[in-house]
């Protein structure tokens, strides 16, 4: 009976936590309150988590691009048609590399830096501190770090889109010596706003949206002791990352 | 508040970086903002085959980009295609006689629509329909009739 | 005998019965403590002292029991009525639990700006003046990783009663702490106490530190009330748990192993 609940418990385990993953973006949610504090602290949290990623994602953008075109230009030489590279390059970087990469990155840099921070408020007795005090920290500490990444992943994402067409444009036209009127002009004719880039942005949103909510919840529900916190912080890298990967697919699949 | 007051700088400037680049990517790396200018007229042509042409494919004169492609439509009767072409109305000087075809970019890039302005003393306007045009060249149609030909002129010796 | 008479009952707790999982933690507790006194639940590590404050701030449910605070019965309060009655608690948790991510002004103004509408220049003075009375004006910039022990307890003190709190919740207020610091937090616990007119309960296994300053203890062993009295009457007494207590002794009713059911120490597996 024992090695038997042993298993349940194992299977129930992870629905149960996604069960009280959604309960607390509920509580986040409604918790939102329009404060000229809130606001604030959203600011603080977009300094913090995306100003300070920035450098990190536009630098693999820029090689990303750079990497990109290296590829596409050897591939599509065999078939004589170069001047295809920078529509390749930006269409796979719209749709998904640039939102994927960008939150995969996302989450290994700002995800973890909110998971440890929450769990070590959770440690040091603040969370309880704030309860104790009727202040809610679902809405002090939890909130405003949700929305930020809700609001920095896209934004990140364009700025390592703008870095990888810059790489592109290094590589292509600058090394490879190829011509920047058709390099602009195949984009510009065979990029669609809508369903490429639009489409791309929502992925984006998403997965700030996940990334965000996986490290706020991961964070306040962490062991408050050292181990414990560690413990949370692989977890929100690896759960973001599966996360990412999975709902990619299926905003793939039914939304284009 | 002082430490404070950077903080919310530092983050006012990221989100502007960020909206500037999302701006930079939509008018610069998409279709979006190619739109000719907003003082346009159109005129349509109509072809028994555009093969991939697409709306905001380019209208060029001489190479020269002058307008876009607005909409194409199936004739339900002529079975025709009508694709319908705003021209920037800087360009107000087309001949009335000018002949349109489905031209490709390279061996294998992109439709656009060509202009051939003819002698007319008349010039386009609104809503007028050019009546010399050349449909797209399909690949697989003028390898075919070349076989054809070939097999032909074979069985003629 | 006379002044006891008139002095309200400020908490009022009966029968309380708490367990986690098939460990009972508190059995049966009954005490009532008067409005402006000092109270410590004194008692070795793990006995439940902490789970009172717990209990009594609202965030923990008894299994039985009532817990009435000024009339108002904390143990069947709704979230929103707590949440209003949280207002009138000033807690100080064990290592101050300052927020890491504030300055010490914004640390101190939180529970002002949560709670009230005050302007900014009234909030600032007020903060400020608590910042005063706990003797440490002029670091309201500092980051709270920038502080001592002892002024980072102090900001949490300022900040535990910038609301004007009809009670007082200490855990632990002291540990940790170098012996001035101690004599600091004990005068501003004191002084604060009879200025206001608070009720503060103490939760401590510090007996030393304590006898100075309370007025009344309880002392707790095995889940239940051992003894109580003014400190000067348990140092004294002749109650086995309560001496072994008071005196640091080894042996007494208070066991020195952890008691589990089954064989003892895992001997015999």
């Amino acid at each position: 009976m024992a090695t038997l609940g042993h298993y349940t418990s194992k299977l129930t385990g992870p629905v149960a936590q996604s069960g009280q993953c959604l309960l607390f973006l509920m509580r986040m949610i409604s918790s939102i309150r329009f404060s000229a504090a809130q606001v604030r602290s959203v600011l603080q949290q977009i300094y913090l988590i995306g100003a300070r990623s920035l450098v990190i994602v536009m630098i693999c953008g820029f090689f990303v691009g750079m990497v990109l075109s290296l590829q596409a230009i050897n591939a599509l030489e065999q078939f004589g048609a170069s001047d295809q590279v920078s529509l390749l390059v930006v269409k796979s970087l719209f749709r998904e590399l640039g939102p994927v990469l960008t939150a995969l990155l996302f989450a290994g840099r700002a995800g973890t830096s909110v998971t440890a921070e929450i769990g070590l408020m959770k440690a040091t007795n603040q969370i309880e501190a704030m309860e104790l005090m009727a202040i809610d920290p679902i809405q002090i500490i939890a909130l405003p770090r949700f929305i930020a990444s809700l609001i920095s992943l896209p934004l990140l994402t364009a700025m390592f889109n703008a870095l990888a067409i810059l790489g592109s444009v290094v590589f292509s036209i600058g090394v490879m010596d190829m011509d920047a009127g058709i390099f602009w002009s195949k984009l510009q004719t065979g990029i669609y706003f809508y369903k490429d880039f639009v489409g791309g942005m929502w992925k984006s949103l998403v997965f700030g949206g996940l990334v965000g909510l996986v490290a706020v919840f991961f964070g306040y529900t962490a062991k408050p002791t050292g181990a414990g916190v560690g413990t949370a912080t692989t977890n929100t890298v690896v759960l973001s990352s599966v996360l990412i990967l999975v709902f990619d697919f299926i905003m793939t699949s039914f939304f284009t | 508040m002082r430490p404070n007051y950077k903080v919310e700088l530092a983050s006012g400037i990221f989100l502007l970086l960020g909206i500037a680049a999302l701006i930079w990517l939509a008018m610069r790396a998409t279709d979006y903002g190619q739109e000719i200018g907003k003082d346009t007229y159109r005129i349509s042509a109509r072809f028994t085959n555009v093969a991939d042409l697409r709306v905001k494919s380019p209208v060029k004169i001489a190479g020269v980009t002058v307008g876009m492609v607005e909409s194409i439509v199936l004739d339900p009767v002529m079975f025709e295609a009508v694709v319908n072409m705003d021209i920037a109305t800087r360009f107000n000087e087309i001949p009335s006689d000018t002949g349109a075809s489905v031209l490709t970019s390279g061996v294998l890039g992109d439709r656009y629509i060509g202009l051939e302005p003819g002698g007319a003393p008349d010039v386009l306007v609104e809503g007028d329909e050019l009546f010399i045009t050349q449909s797209a060249l399909i690949l697989e149609q003028v390898i075919g009739k070349y076989l054809f030909n070939a097999d032909s002129t074979e069985e003629n010796r | 005998m006379e002044q006891a008479k008139i002095i309200k009952t400020a908490i009022r707790i009966r029968d309380l019965v708490f367990r986690r999982g098939r460990n009972t933690i508190l059995d049966g507790i009954s005490m009532d403590i008067q409005q402006g006194s000092i109270v410590a639940f004194m008692g070795p590590s793990g006995v439940g002292k902490t789970t009172i404050l717990r209990l009594i701030s609202g965030q923990l449910k008894p299994d039985e029991g009532t817990i009435e605070v000024n009339g108002q019965m904390v143990s069947r309060m709704s979230d929103r009525e707590l949440h209003r009655f949280r207002r009138n608690i000033g807690v100080l948790l064990q290592d101050g639990a300052l927020f890491t991510d504030l300055t010490v002004f914004e640390n101190i103004a939180t529970p002002l700006r949560e709670h009230t509408d005050l302007p900014e220049p009234l909030l600032r003075r007020l903060v400020m003046s608590k910042l005063n009375a706990v003797g440490l004006g002029g670091i309201e910039d500092l980051m709270p990783h920038e502080l001592s022990g002892g002024m980072a307890r102090r900001v949490a003190f300022a900040r535990a009663v910038v609301l004007d709190p009809g009670i007082m919740l200490y855990d632990e207020p002291m540990t940790g702490l170098d012996p001035i610091a101690v004599s600091t937090i004990r005068t501003l616990m004191r002084e604060t106490n009879d200025a206001l007119g608070l009720t503060s309960i103490v939760v401590t296994h510090n007996v030393t530190q304590m006898s100075q300053l309370v007025d009344y203890c309880y002392i707790m062993a095995s889940a239940k009330i051992a003894g109580e009295g003014p400190p000067q009457e348990l140092n004294s007494s002749t109650e086995p748990g309560v001496n072994q207590f008071m005196n640091g002794k080894m042996e007494g009713p208070i066991p020195f192993h952890y008691q589990t059911p089954g064989t003892p120490w895992g001997l015999l597996d």
